[in-house]
């Protein structure tokens, strides 16, 4: 009995000390790896991030600058909406900037930012992005952080395949989600097939300014261009496109858009084109679209409606369009570093497509066709084949690319990212992500060389990722480690608008060279007041030009009389400080027009139509100072019929 | 004593290095200014740190009714000054040629460094007289005033040499390059004179 006893106890101890040492390293690990997270995700205050990332803002319109790993927002820019929070689109200088050919606009649907490229690596000078709805493509100067030029895209609609840059920046292009009439005309819808037609376009930027210019279009089919990317390293020169509603279906797309087994990428040999085009080749087609530039000297923005745009049409140019059949209405179009593989996410497909550029060539070489669409010559789908990752989720999308040969899906359906091996096409992690992820990013992703050591997921659904704020939410976007073997979740942020794309690169790039003011020197508007000496207030008919400075603390002039009921006065504010950070608002009351937020050394430009008779104040709305209160002034408003004399003043009173 | 001659004139050299580089630094950070304002004084003039650095200087310094930094026409020592240091430098190089040819003796260099030093003290005793007056001399309608327990006006005059605290910024005055040069060519002349003494105890003995 004492015998059981005791080898019982001796069990037990040993279970003990099993269970017990099992419970010790279990909590140890799991303490560990979670603190871990929040070191790799914690930025001490005042520490800066190692990356920025440049989100999308979707129907914002505008693009949101963010910090990683800390996931923390710095700015929001504004690019294709009024933002009244700086006065963009409502300043008399920047109303230009969101002028079409449909007129002024006040908003957009931004989606894919992208950071321009010298050598297949990005330099950090600026980011274009593009408009959907009214195709537009904007570009950002990194050196300010401001929107500088917009230019519209004739014959385009949905300008969706969009705003991907080429390994030298040569161009920057647009494809057409929705083929329209070229030109348009009025005719009946249910013609579209044969009829429609798909332009590609291609915008030349030039190396030193940046300046866009249409190059050409490529009048394609009337298919939807989804999305692309531009070939790099062996395939420079090439441009992918996804297509799909390959059936040509006007109505009902979610059905007759989906009958056929394969749609298209559409391969683009742009070197072939532009040579054609450099010898005269294509057609200068009538068209109608803006312009936009805005000027740093003049502190201005100017629209010009440009009138015709060059036009190519494929079967001018053989050997430069093919089609690659690729399975279930491919998405997103992604391109390796080494430009070899060509990844069709065939959003109805279990499995994901992987063509190689070089059986492409391979093919084309051989003229192995299956057979041609309008004329363009249709590849065998097993000549071009890759592989396939068989079975990687459900609903693929967009994959980016580490540089170590990794390759990272994400996968709409089944909520999750999944990292698989260029070349074996084998599976090697997946993680869920919350929840259903839009595009993906790795700083550096659309280059030769991206920096695999961040990815973070964009979701379309938040649901209950954060507290509750009713029935509209953020999206949500995780961050994860992708240094290792396995990814880790490190971070969930929430993200402004509806991010797609999102362009990110070391912070290294590019903060030295941000811009901490505008040279008051370098001002050419024409309306600065560069000192007090300069102040006026100038009547001109019903029009009043007042030139206006502020420095800390005060305007100058703050008395104003001789304002009457029925003009248009024109508030030109210069900002005289020369001080980084120190910007000043301006407000009038009853103004039907936004603020202003005026940097330091910029003119910027208000305007105010006084309806009621009486002395209005105006004042400050940045808090620029410890006297910030008493910044503020008077405009007295006299009848229309009164003789009131335009005066000023400052510090004294007007007799 | 060729030794001592050269050091001599090496060390009246170095004073040049002041056309060059500041004399003397002010630096002024706050919680605002993490990147801290700055002033280089120079002997032909004053130079901000950074491009606007004297404006945003003069910006602040109005709340308390300080006058704006002067401009080197707007102050007699900058254009004395350097003829000073040029008149000093031949003296030096003189000296020290004519020591080199033994036609003068080790004493000489003393006398440069005595009348070197007069010159520098009374240069501080200038310097210093101008912050007090920059400091204090304040527009009787600055926008804040603000007094010592005692109830007499606050001084905002900068430290000559190391730091003060004045309301919020954190001001720290140190020689620059300039100035570290001309103390070092300074005390070469008084190397010079030691050699040059020990070289000729050496003959006569």
């Amino acid at each position: 009995m004492k015998k059981l006893i005791t080898s019982t106890f001796a069990v037990v101890a040993v279970l003990f000390a099993f269970t017990s040492c099992n419970n010790s390293d279990n909590s140890s690990k799991s303490g560990a790896l979670s603190s871990n997270n929040a070191e790799k995700v914690y930025v001490a205050p005042g520490e800066h991030d190692s990356h920025y990332a440049f989100l999308s803002g979707g129907y914002s319109g505008n693009l949101t600058v963010y910090g990683l790993p800390s996931g923390r927002m710095f700015k929001e820019i504004p690019v294709f909406s009024q933002f009244p929070t700086s006065g963009y689109g409502y300043s008399e200088e920047t109303k230009p900037m969101l002028n079409t050919s449909h007129g002024f606009i006040p908003w957009g649907d931004a989606h894919h930012p992208d950071i321009s490229q010298t050598n297949g690596e990005v330099d950090g000078r600026f980011v274009f992005i593009n408009e959907n709805n009214t195709p537009r493509i904007a570009k950002i100067d990194l050196k300010t952080f401001e929107t500088t030029e917009i230019i519209e895209v004739p014959n385009s609609a949905g300008n969706h395949s969009s705003s991907y840059v080429t390994e030298n920046t040569e161009y920057v292009v647009a494809g057409t989600r929705f083929s329209v009439p070229i030109p348009q005309r009025d005719m009946p819808i249910k013609e579209y097939k044969g009829n429609f037609q798909g332009a590609l376009s291609f915008i030349s930027v030039a190396p030193e300014t940046g300046n866009m210019d249409i190059k050409f279009q490529v009048l394609m089919p009337g298919f939807n261009y989804d999305l692309s990317h531009p070939g790099r390293g062996k395939s420079h020169g090439w441009f992918f496109f996804t297509t799909y509603n390959t059936e040509e279906a006007n109505t009902l797309l979610e059905v007759n858009a989906s009958q056929n087994d394969k749609d298209f990428i559409a391969a683009i040999n742009w070197k072939k084109i532009e040579e054609y085009v450099n010898n005269g080749g294509g057609t200068m087609m009538p068209a109608n679209y803006a312009h936009n530039v805005y000027d740093e000297v003049t502190h201005t923005a100017t629209s010009t409606m440009k009138k015709e745009v060059r036009v190519v049409n494929p079967s001018e140019v053989p050997g430069a369009v093919y089609f690659i059949p690729t399975p279930k209405s491919p998405h997103g179009c992604d391109v390796d570093p080494t430009g070899e593989y060509i990844v069709g996410n065939g959003k109805l497909s279990a499995n994901l497509t992987v063509h190689s550029f070089t059986k492409m060539l391979d093919a084309i070489k051989n003229e192995k066709f299956a057979g041609e669409a309008y004329g363009i010559p249709i590849l065998n789908f097993e000549d071009v084949l890759a592989g396939v990752v068989e079975q990687p989720g459900l609903g693929p999308l967009h994959t980016e690319f580490d540089g170590k040969g990794n390759a990272y899906t994400t996968f709409f359906i089944s909520s999750e990212v999944v990292k698989w091996k260029l070349g074996t096409w084998e599976v090697i992690d997946r993680k869920p992500t919350y929840y259903s992820p839009g595009h993906l990013a790795i700083p550096g992703g659309n280059s030769g060389k991206p920096f695999g050591k961040y990815m973070f997921v964009m979701n379309k659904i938040t649901k209950d990722r954060y507290l509750p704020v009713g029935p509209e939410l953020e999206h949500s976007a995780q961050l994860y480690d992708i240094s290792g073997d396995k990814m880790e979740l490190l971070l969930d942020f929430p993200t402004h608008g509806e991010p797609h794309y999102a362009a990110a690169i070391p912070a290294s790039i590019i903060k030295d060279q941000s811009q901490k003011i505008y040279k008051l020197a370098d001002n050419k508007h024409p309306y600065a007041a560069k000192s007090d000496a300069d102040t006026k207030v100038i009547r001109n008919g019903n029009e009043v030009h007042i030139q206006m400075t502020t420095i800390r603390s005060h305007f100058s002039p703050d008395n104003i009389e001789g304002i009457k009921v029925g003009d248009k006065v024109f508030f030109h504010i210069t900002n005289l400080e020369q001080d980084f950070d120190v910007p000043h608002g301006f407000a009038m009351i009853g103004q039907n027009n936004s603020g202003l937020l005026v940097m330091p050394g910029q003119t910027k430009t208000s305007v105010w139509e006084p309806k009621e008779v009486g002395v209005w104040p105006f004042y400050c709305t940045d808090f620029c100072s410890a006297l910030h209160q008493e910044m503020q002034g008077y405009v007295r408003v006299s009848a229309e019929d009164s003789d009131t004399p335009i005066k000023w003043s400052l510090g004294e009173d007007i007799e | 004593m060729k030794k001592a001659s050269v050091i001599m004139i090496i060390g009246s050299l170095l004073l040049l290095g002041l056309f060059k580089f500041p004399l003397w630094d002010i630096e002024l950070g706050a919680p605002q200014y993490p990147d801290p304002l700055g002033m280089s004084i120079y002997i032909q003039g004053i130079e901000g740190a950074e491009e606007f650095d004297l404006q945003n200087i003069d910006g602040l310094n109005h709340y308390i009714g300080m006058k704006t930094i002067p401009k080197a026409e707007e102050m007699w020592e900058f254009t004395v000054f350097p003829k000073v240091i040029i008149g000093m430098v031949l003296l030096g190089v003189i000296i020290g040629v004519l020591g080199y040819f033994n036609k003068v003796n080790y004493k000489y260099f003393m006398g440069w460094f005595v009348l070197m030093s007069i010159l520098g003290i009374m240069g501080m005793y200038d310097f210093n007289n101008w912050l007090i007056d920059y400091g204090t001399n304040l527009d009787p309608n600055a926008i804040i005033k603000v007094t010592n327990p005692d109830g007499t006006p606050m001084s905002y005059k900068p430290p000559l040499f190391g730091y003060q605290k004045l309301l919020n910024f954190d001001v720290t005055s140190l020689p620059d390059l300039g100035g570290y040069l001309l103390f070092l060519g300074m005390s070469l002349t008084l190397v010079a004179f030691w050699l040059g003494r020990r070289a000729s105890l050496k003959k006569t003995t």
